[in-house]
């Protein structure tokens, strides 16, 4: 492949991203990063917290347009400003490529949508994200164009560019993302100001996504918001006051005008704009609708063997599908080049620790300037003449950027040179540097435990902008206190763990089967264990998906693989009576028709799935014309004349879920219910079809198989939850014995009666039987509605915080067929992750017992959520004794403990107390508190 | 004609995977190029890497993270999406 590396015009060694140059540019351009509602100069930092932190100089520079200026480069202390850079092209062989290109946001401007880029106070969710930012146009203030008042009155129009056939200029396909962030920018509004007043006119509310229902009735309840269902139009704008008016219609009040001080439009996600030329580059192919083509049997793969593809390039998806579809395209890159891996990467060898017991502390601080983030509010200068009065304090030096390359050698080497034996750096937060300078002073022969950081920037520059003399003294003061800590701070060792590199997968369904082969096909050992006797799970009893996958020959195909597979060991018939062990080295016990078993693995995958509700309403289970669209899927492909003769046929969307006992979504229903009205429709044309639903959520591309059947004459009619339909045994005007359905029809104002040969009901997707004992015997937490909680809803979707188990599938959340291979594969990904390594190494920061001092009550064992502590009997009687495998060093053990025999290495009440106690001095302590 | 024996025909398939083996030895088609810096991008590198491979991560801005990084924070914590 050919690539072409524009010039940044910055040597990007040399930049250390002061922004001396930013200031003295002289050219103000709109910023893209700010949507264009504020301005940056020619030069500047793509934004605050890009990576790489460094300048680059776009097209609007004077010297690149017409050789003037260059004022830059005279200001540049680092002389990394290089005018003389031109494009240059890299050539890089590779073995697969991943497509994530993503997806350009809609702009309405292209068909004049409702008045954006005319009228000032109109703009686009994404333009109103960036007014929300505290690093936005305003820093954080929601002001509006005209006048840069805070706005009060605020409308939402949703589905714009979005769910749109006519007038053309929008997509025919639903965007998925936009319902949910609509309501997450009410609340933060609300936020931002308690007496906003929100207004969100919207079609169908998508709340599809986990936990997503909940979050819509957050919005909804909060004082001064109102959801209103109608189409809308954009009125006028009000010459004096810039407000817009928008035109909408209720049941109640007919056609109203209504006039709000800023409009957000909700606009939705097209294809990447370079979606044609990267496809022609590359010889894949486009779906109708601009974005990648994709395999409907794994949407990772595109039209080309080896090209892969991840994220919104596939179609609109919110953010962890977006994770673990590139988490699920990697293991497929995994399995074409596992020969490979390894090879390309290495080893890292540390110099020998220095033994510094015998010495008396000499410590070096190191205060970094962090580019202006730090050095322009507190004045780093006299912090670092302030730390060398300090005790053991033998050095003391500012830097720039403390983890610029050039800046971390410096630490090491003065570190050698004076001898220092414990090291502190005074810059960011430790959560994101912290290992990097723990390897820093490993380079320089120390126990990286002997490093110590104040985070003199989210702790003080940040949130002390306009004090700077008060930050000044804050940094001080959090100086002083680290030194008294970095005083007592000790070596600690961190452990090697071995890892086996066989994987257990528990539930062999697509999602379960899918993991397997994947971890198999990249070379690794994998114990697949099925509750039932046959292996597919609730696929067995899907026959097509709506894009016309014959599911079954699918799973024939899958279930041959798996048993074709010699690293695949599968237990039918199988009890998990026994799981112990930590990451890397687990033993699960699992009772089967191979008899008992002991399985040693270094992963485990959950993947137990779910089942389907049987419902109480509508006379399920009283009547036999009333079935699940599971039964009716199965009667239709099985030509029961019951079902495909019926005249009229009822299906009721919405049975066991979106209710006070299971308040979410099962997700799938929609389209499963427009799919079996498309095969019943185009077996029997003639039939009545009617789905009686509260919000269609046929989501993404499935919208345009909701307006085939309504175009094909299915009848879609709203309910609401309070006026639920009633289903009774009657006879049709003719006599015929039929259901008779009734239910408000909210377009004529009144009830409407529909006879109906066979009635079919959604029903929910309900959490596995087995799932909550799963759930204990492998410490792995629930959600309120019973599925299995991720580590992160947006980040780590398919893993658990207990390092080493993953999930995926419906045990996370009901999902779609295609959706639970992208998972599976991701959460392969994730193993992988881990089993291609021999061994991981585990922290030394992690909690000890004193036995001396333990009295065995158990209160660390009863507190600890990863089970790292237990009671184990010495002749002293009982007392707690750590896994320092288990322990993840939160500490909340030790704040139990009435003895302080519990301590957490790192953080021991010695190093603690002696921070506490340098923060103020004793003097001024008031005598009472 | 005749026809070669089946052995020797096996050999040249042979020798024909090991040169193109060979040919990748000193080569770097293990490596993977992830074209996009947004989340999914991001999230891919970080797996490959992870998981033993080189990655070249293409990116048409001059930083990485995509239109997330535009956003002012997530569902359904809130969270700073940066």
């Amino acid at each position: 492949m050919t690539l072409v590396r524009k010039p940044r015009y910055i040597l990007e060694d040399q930049c250390t991203g002061c922004t001396t140059c930013v200031e003295y540019c002289p050219v103000v351009y709109p910023d893209p990063f700010n949507q264009e509602i504020s301005t940056n100069k020619a030069i500047h930092i793509y934004f605050a917290q890009a990576v790489p932190l460094i300048t680059y100089i776009d097209e609007s520079c004077l010297y690149l347009k017409e050789k003037k200026c260059g004022i830059c480069e005279d200001v540049c202390e680092n002389d990394a400003i290089d005018f003389n850079q031109t494009a240059e092209e890299v050539e890089v062989k590779v073995g697969a490529i991943l497509l994530a290109p993503g997806f350009e946001p809609f702009d309405p401007k292209a068909g004049n949508h409702y008045g954006y880029g005319e009228m000032q106070n109109v703009v686009t969710s994404l333009d109103y994200e960036r007014l929300m930012c505290a690093t936005g146009p305003y820093e954080g203030e929601i002001r509006r164009a005209s006048d840069k008042k805070h706005p009060q009155k605020i409308a939402w129009i949703q589905c714009v560019g979005s769910r749109q056939v006519n007038p053309p200029g929008g997509n025919s396909y639903c965007s998925a993302v936009c319902c949910t962030y609509t309501q997450k920018q009410v609340i933060l509004t609300k936020d931002h100001n308690p007496d906003a007043e929100c207004t969100v006119f919207h079609n169908d509310i998508r709340s599809h996504g986990k936990d997503f229902e909940r979050f819509y009735q957050r919005a909804e309840e909060l004082p001064g918001i109102r959801f209103i269902r109608s189409y809308v139009s954009i009125g006028k704008e009000i010459p004096e006051s810039k407000n817009v008016t928008i035109r909408y219609a209720t049941p109640d009040e007919g056609v109203k005008e209504e006039e709000f001080e800023m409009v957000v439009l909700s606009i939705g996600l097209n294809p990447p704009a370079d979606a044609v030329r990267l496809a022609e580059e590359l010889g894949i192919e486009l779906n109708p609708h601009g974005f990648c083509e994709v395999n409907p049997k794994n949407p990772m793969e595109t039209t080309k063997p080896g090209i892969f593809v991840s994220g919104a390039f596939q179609g609109p998806i919110d953010i962890p599908e977006s994770v673990f579809s590139a988490s699920g395209a990697c293991s497929q890159c995994g399995e074409l080049l596992d020969y490979r891996r390894g090879k390309l990467s290495r080893e890292r060898i540390y110099p020998p620790e220095r033994d510094v017991s015998g010495e008396e502390p000499r410590i070096g601080i190191f205060v970094c300037h962090c580019g202006a983030n730090i050095g322009r509010i507190v004045d780093v200068p006299s912090v670092v003449e302030y730390a060398k009065t300090l005790p053991h304090v033998v050095y003391a030096q500012e830097q720039l950027f403390s983890c610029a390359t050039n800046c971390a050698k410096e630490i090491t080497d003065m570190t050698k040179e004076m001898g220092l034996n414990r090291v502190i750096i005074a810059a960011c937060s430790p959560r994101t540097l912290g290992p990097l300078f723990q390897d820093t002073v490993r380079e320089a022969g120390l126990n990286q435990y002997y490093l110590e950081m104040t985070n003199i920037r989210e702790h003080c520059s940040w949130v002390h902008t306009m004090e700077k003399e008060d930050a000044t003294e804050k940094a001080r003061d959090l100086i002083r206190m680290s030194v008294a800590r970095a005083a007592h701070l000790e070596p600690l060792q961190e452990i090697d763990l071995s890892v086996n590199p066989a994987a257990l997968v528990v539930g062999a369904g697509v999602a379960g089967m899918t993991c397997a082969l994947s971890i198999a096909n990249q070379g690794h050992e994998v114990h697949l264990v099925e509750r039932d006797h046959d292996l597919g799970g609730k696929a067995r009893s899907i026959y097509q998906t709506l894009e016309g996958l014959d599911v079954q020959a699918y799973l024939r195909d899958l279930v041959h693989k798996v048993y074709q597979n010699p690293l695949i060991h599968v237990y039918t018939d199988a009890t998990i009576t026994d799981a112990d062990g930590y990451v890397g080295n687990f033993a699960t016990r699992v009772v089967s028709e191979r008899g008992t078993t002991e399985i040693r693995h270094g992963a485990t995958v959950l993947a137990v799935g779910a089942d389907v509700y049987e419902p109480s309403e509508y006379l399920y289970g009283e009547d036999d014309r009333v079935m699940t669209l599971l039964q009716l899927e199965e009667q239709i492909n099985r030509g029961s004349e019951k079902v495909t003769d019926a005249q009229g046929l009822v299906m009721i969307q919405c049975v066991g879920c979106r209710n006070e006992e299971r308040n979410y979504c099962s997700r799938i229903c929609c389209s499963e219910s427009v799919k079996n009205a498309l095969a019943l429709k185009k077996i029997n044309p003639e039939m009545d079809i009617y789905i009686l639903y509260r919000d269609m959520r046929t989501y993404g591309f499935d919208e345009d198989y909701y307006r085939e059947a309504a175009d094909n004459g299915v009848k879609f009619i709203r309910y609401e939850p309070q006026d639920e339909p009633v289903v009774e045994a009657g006879e049709s005007e003719e006599g015929r014995p039929v259901l008779k359905i009734t239910t408000p029809d909210y377009i004529l104002g009144k009830k409407v009666e529909i006879d109906a040969d066979i009635v079919a009901l959604a029903a929910a997707l309900i959490p596995s039987a087995g799932s909550r004992e799963v759930s204990q015997l492998f410490r792995v937490p629930l959600n309120p509605d019973g599925f299995f909680q991720e580590a992160h809803v947006k980040l780590r979707p398919v893993e658990f915080a207990t390092d080493g188990v993953y999930l995926c599938g419906l045990a996370h959340y009901p999902k779609l067929l295609r959706e639970t291979i992208e998972q599976a594969y991701g959460a392969a990904s994730r193993v992988l992750t881990l089993l291609s390594h021999d061994a991981i190494t585990a922290s030394g920061s992690i909690c000890e017992v004193d036995e001396n001092v333990c009295i065995g009550c158990g209160q660390c064992v009863s507190t600890c959520a990863y089970g790292a502590v237990e009671l184990h009997k010495t002749r002293q009687g009982k007392k707690a004794i750590v896994n320092p495998v288990l322990c993840k060093g939160d500490g909340l053990c030790t704040t139990k403990c009435p003895t302080r025999a519990i301590q957490l290495k790192h953080f021991t009440d010695d190093e603690i107390w002696a921070q506490i106690d340098a923060a103020v001095e004793t003097a001024q302590i008031p005598s009472k508190i | 004609m005749e026809s070669e024996p089946k052995g020797t025909q096996d050999q040249v398939h042979r020798s024909l995977a090991d040169s193109i083996r060979e040919g990748f030895e000193g080569n770097t088609f293990g490596d993977v190029m992830v074209v996009g810096g947004g989340i999914s991008g991001v999230q891919a590198s970080l797996d490959l890497a992870a998981s033993g491979f080189k990655v070249y991560l293409v990116d048409k801005a001059p930083a990485i993270g995509g239109h997330m990084a535009q956003l002012d924070k997530t569902f359904p914590t809130n969270d700073c999406s940066i």
